[in-house]
């Protein structure tokens, strides 16, 4: 009877259609569309890296060995690049906190959330190479013009980000808080912030190794760091130089996305 | 003056009433148990009374102490003094997990200290010896340096009461202080609730789903259904029939042993961004 009843079933059994779908279809269709489309605006020739073979191995070539004879003033522009990173972070983990807060739609209303996402929008948009020149001419050339890029740049990340951690919080600590009678600042203070504190750390840390990364080119314009050794190097054609300014910040920077991910493991 | 003063309560959300017309009075240092099937209106009754939520905005008041808690709608102007005197204790606790149970405790200070203090975390000696005295009383102070979130359901839930003790409150309003509690934790919550009802005389009002535990601790009961109070009275007055007459084929869900409910119900993240711009 239950062998009977389990053959029956069986035979029931149906083979879902697999087919793709006409939408994996189009959207495969859409994405080579959109490369075909671009190929002349971004004036692919992938052919000229196969004529100009003897000139790229000359090229290549001028690179090797490279030349560390001056690696004392690398070394110590690189820290300038460090340092710089450093403050630009902190500065704008300061202000990330607040504008951070005052994005997160579970804790403001929209006539708050709503202009201070905007004014972060801009700050992210813009690249902090621009907010260099732009504070080159403000501040001076140095690495200071550099921080502020990278604060203003920085602000607009970290408060997108901290929002979004703060959005995703649990609504009921914070309203066992408001039960004591607590003032709103307290219920973000003891509420809010225990609970997203890990993630905040964590996307700090990111951004400093990130913020490291963008410092070794903020001295192209003029804002301090390695990036200004770099720059003359390459326009000098001193590629062996050249060379051994960008092993030493592989270096470093490897150096620093390791340290911070041991770091960031340890707070989540 | 009563402890606890509800008149013509309305609620309606999305459209849908869920609370109709309510009235109530509590006298102070009365222990009540409020009962009723899941999604009849307990825990927007109580969220209501401790001005968590906004009433409907027709001719409504809610006194607490005597006080305005909300008025036709809209929460009464010194709403932050009123909570410091409300103790709420909540189906999941709602400590701050990362925080330490004595930390959670302190924060009953929030509401009665200046606000500058409070800020900053700035507790005096003496409230954290207050702090200590009453998880003492609720029999965790051995755990008062554990983040709360390494505690049992039931001790973080005697850890949430001590926060209202800390708080001086004198009502304490419990929404399903041991829904998600196994029997033995159950008991251990009742216990110290009743504790602080007879030795502090602090009036509490407690939703609960068994009506076994109503029977035992509380003298009198509040029954809902559908959003309307369909008993008040004496607690003994509670006879299988009584219940099975009111609730229809709901009563056995009332009578113990079913445990499986949902987190409390009329919660979204939309109302929460409602009162957080309170």
């Amino acid at each position: 009877m239950s062998t009977q009843a389990y053959s029956q079933s069986t035979r029931d059994i149906v083979v879902p259609n697999t087919k793709r779908s006409f939408a994996n279809l189009a959207m495969w269709g859409i994405t080579f569309a959109l490369l075909a489309l671009s190929w002349e605006g971004a004036d692919m020739r992938p052919l000229s890296l196969i004529e100009n073979a003897e000139n790229m191995s000359q090229f290549v070539s001028g690179f090797f060995p490279p030349d560390m004879s001056q690696w004392r003033m690398y070394v110590n522009e690189i820290w300038i690049t460090i340092q710089i990173a450093i403050w630009g972070t902190a500065l704008s983990i300061v202000f990330a906190v607040p504008f951070g807060i005052l994005s997160s739609e579970n804790l403001v209303p929209w006539w708050v959330f709503q202009p201070v996402r905007r004014l972060m929008d801009a700050f992210r948009a813009i690249n902090e190479m621009v907010f260099a020149m732009l504070f080159v001419v403000a501040v001076g050339l140095g690495p200071f013009a550099g921080v502020l890029a990278l604060w203003v740049h920085t602000t607009g990340i970290l408060a997108k980000l901290f929002s979004e951690a703060v959005e995703s919080i649990d609504p009921r600590p914070v309203e066992g808080i408001r039960a004591t009678g607590a003032t709103a600042l307290q219920e973000v203070i003891y509420g809010v912030i225990p609970q997203v504190l890990p993630l905040w750390i964590s996307y700090s840390l990111y951004r400093f190794e990130s913020n490291v990364r963008s410092a070794t080119v903020l001295g192209i314009v003029g804002a301090g760091g390695i990036g200004m050794v770099l720059w003359e190097n390459v326009r000098g054609f001193y590629y062996a130089e050249t060379a051994a300014v960008m092993i030493l910040i592989i270096i470093s920077v490897s150096l620093l996305d390791l340290l911070s991910q041991r770091l960031r493991k340890m707070v989540t | 003056m009563s402890a606890i003063q509800v008149h013509g309560l309305n609620k309606t959300f999305n459209e849908k009433k869920a609370l109709t017309n309510i009235q109530l009075s509590i006298e102070p240092g009365e222990m009540v148990a409020l009962i009723g099937a899941s999604g009849s209106g307990k825990s927007t009754l109580i969220r209501h009374i401790g001005g968590l939520i906004h009433s409907d905005k027709n001719d409504s008041e809610i006194k607490v102490l005597g006080q305005v808690m909300q008025k036709n709608g809209k929460l009464g102007s010194n709403v932050r003094k009123i909570r410091s005197e409300v103790g709420v204790v909540f189906q999941q606790f709602n400590l701050v997990n990362r925080l330490s149970v004595l930390t959670n405790v302190l924060m009953g200070y929030l509401g009665q200290i200046p606000s500058w203090r409070g800020t900053l975390g700035l507790f005096t000696h003496a409230e954290k010896k207050r702090a200590m005295d009453a998880l003492h009383r609720v029999g965790i102070d051995k755990l008062a340096l554990q983040r709360s979130s390494t505690l049992s359901g039931g001790q973080q839930q005697r850890a949430a009461i001590a926060r209202t003790i800390t708080q001086g409150a004198k009502v304490i309003l419990a929404d399903e202080p041991i829904a998600s509690l196994d029997p033995s934790s159950s008991r251990k919550v009742m216990d110290t609730l009743e504790r602080v009802n007879l030795e502090d005389k602090v009036t509490v009002l407690v939703s609960l789903h068994q009506v076994d535990y109503a029977m035992q601790y509380c003298p009198r009961t509040i029954a809902m259904r559908d959003g309307e109070i369909v008993f008040d009275g004496n607690s003994e007055s509670l006879t299988p029939d009584f219940l099975k007459q009111l609730y229809g084929d709901h009563s056995l869900e009332l009578y113990g042993n079913n445990k499986q409910e949902k987190p409390a119900g009329n919660y979204t993240q939309k109302d929460a961004a409602a009162l957080a711009s309170v």
